[in-house]
């Protein structure tokens, strides 16, 4: 740069302009949540309180989606049946 | 040049997105309602709060912004102070936030929505805003509200901009390392108040910034944890829908900074109401304190009333308190929590003669 940018030329900010949904945090993960369909009574507890949206309900049951969980536990300890259950992941 | 990308389709139901930018066509007028059935919440509303960002995992703010965004009444404009929540949803170029997101300096996020306001008030009388209302909340740390932002949260209460604030809470400046902050507890490890044979961690109490806010004689303050959602977006709604500032503390706790595990985020915070550590109470200039959910509960059968150790056992922070030699200092915590409770107790409305 060889001048000096006056005021107009100057951006007014930084735009983020990506949405983070292409960030899979889930490679964060050591701790896997799995569901027991069986025990599960789709109180929504998890749903709730997940920190990163990542347990879906589709209106018949509840999943969890692997590409953004990081696995803090935080369905399985508040769960009220104990329906989930945290197991270490094995690496490919 | 602006590109946006559109969203995963993961069908929730019938071809409905589980994470969705929040769109409002212009000149609409109905507010979104209150809704406490989780099955119509999962199915009807979507979090301001889009996954992918890069907070720790176990860490509650990501809950307390997720929680707030479900009492939002339509068009939100969402400010924030520096801190972890800032730095971890908008790193360049992503951003996770799904309604429109501001972030300007680290002290002035109270004076940024005081200006927005103002501005959609100008707006508002000249004809130009296309919506019947928009909401200004702000989301700051304790570092930006406590010691920072607080010239700023202090003028923007005095010149009663229709704004709320939601300090979120998490004890430190944990985005910079678990430095201490105003809001650090009596007697907690931080990395700037150590421990060892000299101090037992931090030697001053915590600031009591919701009495501070109360003191400004707005329209609403209230102090609310996302443990107690139900409370909390009772808390939200209200205070997006009082004309004039309001001022939400919620404690969030920090499983890096509090040195706990993560899946127990949101047991602790029950415990810190538990124990009467945190108390829940709404303050209006009409009613004055009014205790709400788990406190009222406390305050009417003091035997649920548990002890501090079963907030301190917990963390890692106050792992020094539990020693033999430091009966003491445990001892005068759990003498100054029932102090403030007392006090409260006596100021609170609805607390039992």
């Amino acid at each position: 740069m060889s001048t000096l940018r006056s005021w107009r030329e100057i951006p007014l900010g930084g735009v983020a302009f990506r949405l983070s949904t292409d960030v899979k945090t889930g490679d964060w993960r050591a701790l896997r949540p799995v569901i027991d369909q069986n025990k599960c009574t789709k109180c929504l507890i998890c749903w709730l309180f997940c920190p990163d949206m990542s347990i879906i309900w589709d209106g018949e049951k509840v999943s969890v989606n692997y590409d953004y969980c990081k696995g803090c536990g935080i369905c399985a300890h508040e769960c009220p049946v104990k329906a989930i259950s945290m197991v270490p992941e094995v690496g490919e | 040049m602006v590109v946006v990308k559109t969203l995963p389709e993961i069908p929730v139901k019938k071809g409905e997105p589980p994470y969705k930018i929040w769109i409002f066509e212009p000149g609409e007028k109905k507010e979104l309602p209150l809704i406490f059935n989780l099955r119509q919440l999962a199915e009807q509303r979507r979090p301001a709060l889009l996954p992918g960002h890069r907070m720790c995992a176990g860490c509650a703010a990501p809950i307390v912004v997720k929680l707030a965004s479900f009492a939002f009444r339509g068009p939100t404009i969402v400010v924030n102070a520096t801190g972890c929540l800032e730095v971890s949803t908008t790193i360049y170029p992503y951003t996770s936030w799904a309604v429109p997101w501001i972030h300007n300096a680290f002290e002035n996020a109270a004076a940024t929505a005081g200006g927005i306001e103002a501005a959609i008030k100008a707006m508002k009388k000249t004809g130009r805003l296309k919506y019947d209302h928009v909401d200004v909340v702000v989301f700051a740390g304790d570092g930006g509200t406590y010691d920072i932002g607080f010239q700023a949260l202090s003028g923007m209460a005095e010149r009663g901009h229709d704004v709320l604030y939601i300090l979120y809470d998490n004890e430190a400046y944990m985005n910079t390392g678990i430095q201490r902050s105003g809001g650090t507890p009596k007697y907690a490890w931080t990395t700037t108040s150590p421990v060892g044979s000299v101090l037992p961690g931090k030697g001053e109490s915590k600031k009591p910034i919701a009495e501070i806010m109360v003191a400004h004689r707005i329209p609403y303050v209230a102090t609310a944890t996302p443990a107690h959602w139900m409370d909390f977006m009772k808390k939200v709604r209200k205070g997006i829908e009082v004309n004039g500032p309001a001022f939400i503390h919620a404690l969030s706790s920090c499983d890096r900074g509090w040195r706990h595990e993560e899946s127990i985020s949101i047991e602790i915070l029950r415990r810190a109401v538990d124990t009467c550590y945190f108390p829940l109470w709404e303050w209006t200039p009409e009613t004055g304190y009014v205790l709400t959910d788990r406190s009222l509960v406390i305050a009417r059968n003091p035997s649920l009333k548990q002890p501090i150790e079963k907030f301190v056992e917990v963390q890692g922070r106050f792992r020094h308190l539990l020693r033999p030699e430091n009966k003491e200092l445990l001892k005068q915590l759990q003498e100054y929590v029932d102090a403030m409770w007392e006090d409260l107790l006596k100021r609170a409305s609805n607390a039992p003669r």
